[in-house]
């Protein structure tokens, strides 16, 4: 049976009624204290819209100062700090949280839980990743600045760090620690939790690519920790793990930390992926083409992505069989994410298209994503990454698989999920107004910097050669209307949770899975008693 | 490369509008693809480059088409209804599957001859060692007796302080002129000896095709062959972030005929 009929017809009874029998704590207590998933999936997405529009103000300095030749912004250290400081919010603060919050809200409604399986350790893991982000920021202000030696933190040059170094690193640790947790609590909640009768074949793809998510996390996080560690002894105690006058090697640090740093991308991704495959069935009247070959290819691409960590450094004189073995690898990884594209595609064919504000953006994600793919492709290929390396060409594939990519599934699925979460409709006029903005500024800002990489112009540069200007200019121009564009859609969700027309437990036209079976806004417990599936 | 002079103060809106309509019109093709560059190298790599950028585009052109399609086609507004049953197709599924494997396989082909001459370091004539530093790089003719440093040249860099109140535009090669250029004889294989001082920098000359790392307390290598008819003066930047002023410590080269080289080295090796 598909896994659609099943959830359609699971009685709907679960949760409505019984569900308000004790009230949370009002006022500041209830988010301190709560151990309910659906505040604490909240309280990651707030806190990720707001790691968003920080990391954002970061990038439009960047931008500023790029806009023409010359320096009058920033200095040139300060520079660096603001991109190593933007990527890291922009990673570990907005797009990662975003997608635990995501789980948080949405895994026990799908999957039809009461709760996550572990909620103290639920709340503990959000607390710490918020005072990771307080240290963070606050590097900004210590003796010597932010670190700036990009997010990849390659020493030797991240060891030239002011007194940010170990504040940046005890928030990697925490930030980590916060990361294993969630991924720990979704494993637990998944392999555990599930309804009778919703076997693993039977769950819907969101969750799934959670459950495949989680094992990254578990896998990779505890190499980067481990790495940042050998970095602080490094530092403090003269180790030289990463120091060749001492017996070490620096690049030993690009290995462990592009083996993080590979399966991390895709870590950003595949939620995305998973909200994809709900939205595209949802908005075609059609349950997902290919389901089980889409369970398949995410657990490949997780698998792939353990095996092609060194595409990121065919610079550092690597030998031959290394540097065909990475391209290779890498280029396998394109079959299964080329697998789930054409299966998207195909779930639309035949399908009756209707292109509410979620379904926009799932597109968007299906078109801008897969240039992203494509760029991946062409960077993968060995002598020619040797041009393309460190050039603006990989920061336009880099930010086409993760603004239009990840960031855009995330938006998608807000506006999917947000009548669920608040109880509202919100207002369809600025929602398709947002979209667009933010779907033709992402184009203008990102797709020049794929001619200005390939005419030569290497990234992490506050200034450049003039001839760089006119394309630098409009990529400027796309970076002040995607910003700006961004305030459409705080406006939109603060006016929706405050008020706005009711919506119905199935909100969209053709709902299916059990997250629609509940009432809008979902009741604060949901399936205190295991909903029936046949 | 053509450089454009502009009027730097534009009103932003007006600027925002001229820059949207009027840069591709000026545009010339060299400031949106790769060079393809005076070297076998570079060649080969462009060759690359534009192979997989045709076959990228050509399954743009289908799996968009029929993304395309589907949205026009199969509107709810226009009537479409769902078809449920549309859940498998186990022939279509393997065919999408196994036939871009064989692609990928065929793109990754023509890169192993290319990469094995590019990591073949034999028959070289000449061995420069380059050495990176923050924010300079410093060359040695081994064997030669000749070295010395290269840094960014003055004009760009009072240009490049803030507040200086000179206009990038004014500067010739702005960023992207030294003080002494390294110079090379054309049509002879030279081998660069890379390495760095404090932290990790890179040496990559578009032109040349080739960039590679220069890490500290290592050593990497890599060729370079300029054409024999084609001297001139290459200009590059460091490309690994080094610090600060990692934009700023920019690499020219001066190919020569060898006869001219020559007389070029045994001057310099007099002089010091
Ligand atoms: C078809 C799939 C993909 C392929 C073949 C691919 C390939 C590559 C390669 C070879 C590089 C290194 C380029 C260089 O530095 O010279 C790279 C960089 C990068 N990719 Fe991808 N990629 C793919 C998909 C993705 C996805 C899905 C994401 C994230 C959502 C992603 C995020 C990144 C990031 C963040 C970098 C740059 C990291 C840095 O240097 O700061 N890529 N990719
Ligand atoms: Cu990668
Ligand atoms: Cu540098």
């Amino acid at each position: 049976m598909r896994p659609d009929e099943v959830t359609n017809m699971a009685h709907g009874n679960a949760a409505a009624g019984h569900g308000d029998h004790h009230r949370p704590p009002k006022g500041v207590m209830r988010w301190l204290t709560t151990t309910n998933h659906k505040d604490i999936g909240t309280m990651y997405l707030v806190f990720s819209l707001a790691m968003f529009l920080i990391g954002g103000v970061m990038a439009l300095l960047i931008r500023a100062e790029l806009f023409q030749p010359g320096l009058q912004l920033v200095d040139p250290g300060f520079y660096n700090q603001l991109t190593t400081v933007h990527a890291l919010v922009m990673v570990f603060g907005a797009v990662m949280p975003a997608t635990v919050g995501l789980a948080n809200w949405m895994i026990p409604l799908q999957i039809g839980a009461a709760d996550m399986a572990l909620p103290r350790m639920n709340l503990f893991s959000f607390w710490l990743l918020f005072f990771a982000f307080v240290l963070l920021i606050s590097t900004f202000f210590v003796p010597g600045g932010a670190p700036a030696a990009g997010w990849t933190l390659y020493p030797p040059l991240v060891l030239q760090t002011g007194n940010a170094f170990p504040m940046a690193i005890f928030a990697i640790h925490l930030m980590g620690a916060s990361s294993i947790m969630g991924a720990i609590n979704v494993i637990v909640t998944i392999v555990n939790m599930r309804a009778p009768g919703m076997t693993l074949l039977k769950m819907p793809l969101f969750s799934w690519s959670w459950l495949i998510t989680a094992y990254l996390l578990i896998a990779v996080m505890p190499v980067f920790a481990g790495g940042v560690t050998m970095l602080l002894t490094d530092y403090y105690f003269h180790t030289s793990f990463f120091n060749a006058a001492g017996g070490g090697d620096p690049v030993l640090f690009q290995h462990v930390f592009w083996f993080f740093g590979h399966p991390e991308v895709y870590i950003m991704i595949l939620p995305a992926f998973g909200i994809v495959s709900e939205i595209i069935p949802t908005f075609s009247r059609k349950p997902i083409f290919g389901y089980e070959a889409m369970v398949y290819a995410i657990a490949s691409i997780a698998f792939l992505s353990f095996i092609v960590w060194a595409h990121h450094m065919f610079t550092v004189g690597m030998p031959l069989a290394g540097q065909l073995f990475f391209t290779l690898s890498t280029m396998l990884i394109a079959v299964p994410t080329g697998v789930k594209v054409f299966n998207w595609t195909t779930t639309m064919w035949r399908g009756s298209l209707s292109f509410e504000p979620p379904m926009l953006f799932a597109l968007a994600f299906l078109f801008l994503f897969t240039i992203g793919g494509f760029s991946g492709l062409m960077l993968a290929i060995v002598p020619a990454d040797f041009q393309y390396h460190d050039t603006y060409f990989v920061v336009a594939h880099f930010h086409y698989v993760l603004v239009p990519g990840a960031v855009f599934g995330i938006m998608a699925a807000v506006y999917y999920w947000l009548p669920k979460w608040t109880g509202h409709m919100y207002d369809m006029n600025i929602a398709k107004w947002h979209f667009w903005l933010t779907a033709i500024f992402v184009n203008v800002l990102f797709f020049p910097q794929h001619f200005l990489g390939l005419a030569g112009m290497q990234r992490r540069i506050p200034d450049y050669p003039t001839q760089f200007t006119d394309w630098n200019m409009v990529s400027s121009i796309g970076g002040f209307g995607f910003g700006l564009s961004q305030l459409l859609f705080v406006w939109l969700i603060i006016r929706c949770v405050k008020g706005g027309q009711r919506a119905t437990a199935g909100v969209w036209d053709w709902p299916h899975g059990l997250e629609w079976t509940v009432p809008s806004p979902a009741p604060y417990h949901t399936f205190e008693k295991s909903p029936e599936l046949h | 490369m053509s450089i454009v002079k502009r009027n730097s103060k534009l009103p932003a809106a007006a600027g925002a509008l001229a820059a949207l309509t009027t840069v591709p019109a000026r545009a010339d093709w060299s400031l949106l693809n790769m060079p393809k560059g005076v070297s076998e190298l570079s060649r080969d790599i462009y060759d690359m480059h534009m192979i997989m950028l045709w076959i990228c585009l050509a399954i743009a052109v289908v799996t968009f088409g029929a993304m395309i399609y589907a949205m026009i086609r199969f509107r709810k507004s226009r009537g479409a209804v769902a078809d449920t049953k549309l859940l498998h197709n186990a022939r279509l599924e393997a065919a999408w599957t196994i036939v871009p494997t064989i692609i990928l396989i065929g793109m990754a082909i023509p890169s192993v001859d290319k990469l094995i001459k590019i990591e073949d370091m034999s028959g070289s004539k000449l061995t420069i060692k380059v050495t990176g530093y923050q924010w300079y790089w410093h060359y040695e003719y081994l064997g030669r007796g000749v070295s010395f440093y290269s840094r960014l040249a003055r004009s760009s860099d009072l240009a490049r302080q803030r507040g200086s109140g000179i206009d990038p535009n004014t500067v010739d090669n702005y960023l992207l002129e030294v003080d002494k250029p390294l110079v090379v004889p054309t049509g002879t294989k030279i081998r660069l000896l890379l390495t760095a001082n404090d932290v990790i920098h890179a040496w990559w000359v578009p032109d040349f095709g080739m960039k590679r790392d220069a890490i500290p307390g290592f050593m990497n290598e890599m060729w370079v062959s300029v054409d024999a008819d084609k001297p001139g003066t290459y200009r590059g930047k460091c490309a690994e972030l080094c610090g600060a002023d990692h934009g700023f410590m920019p690499i020219v080269v001066v190919a020569m005929p060898p006869a001219e080289f020559e007389a070029w080295l045994a001057q310099q090796e007099l002089r010091q």
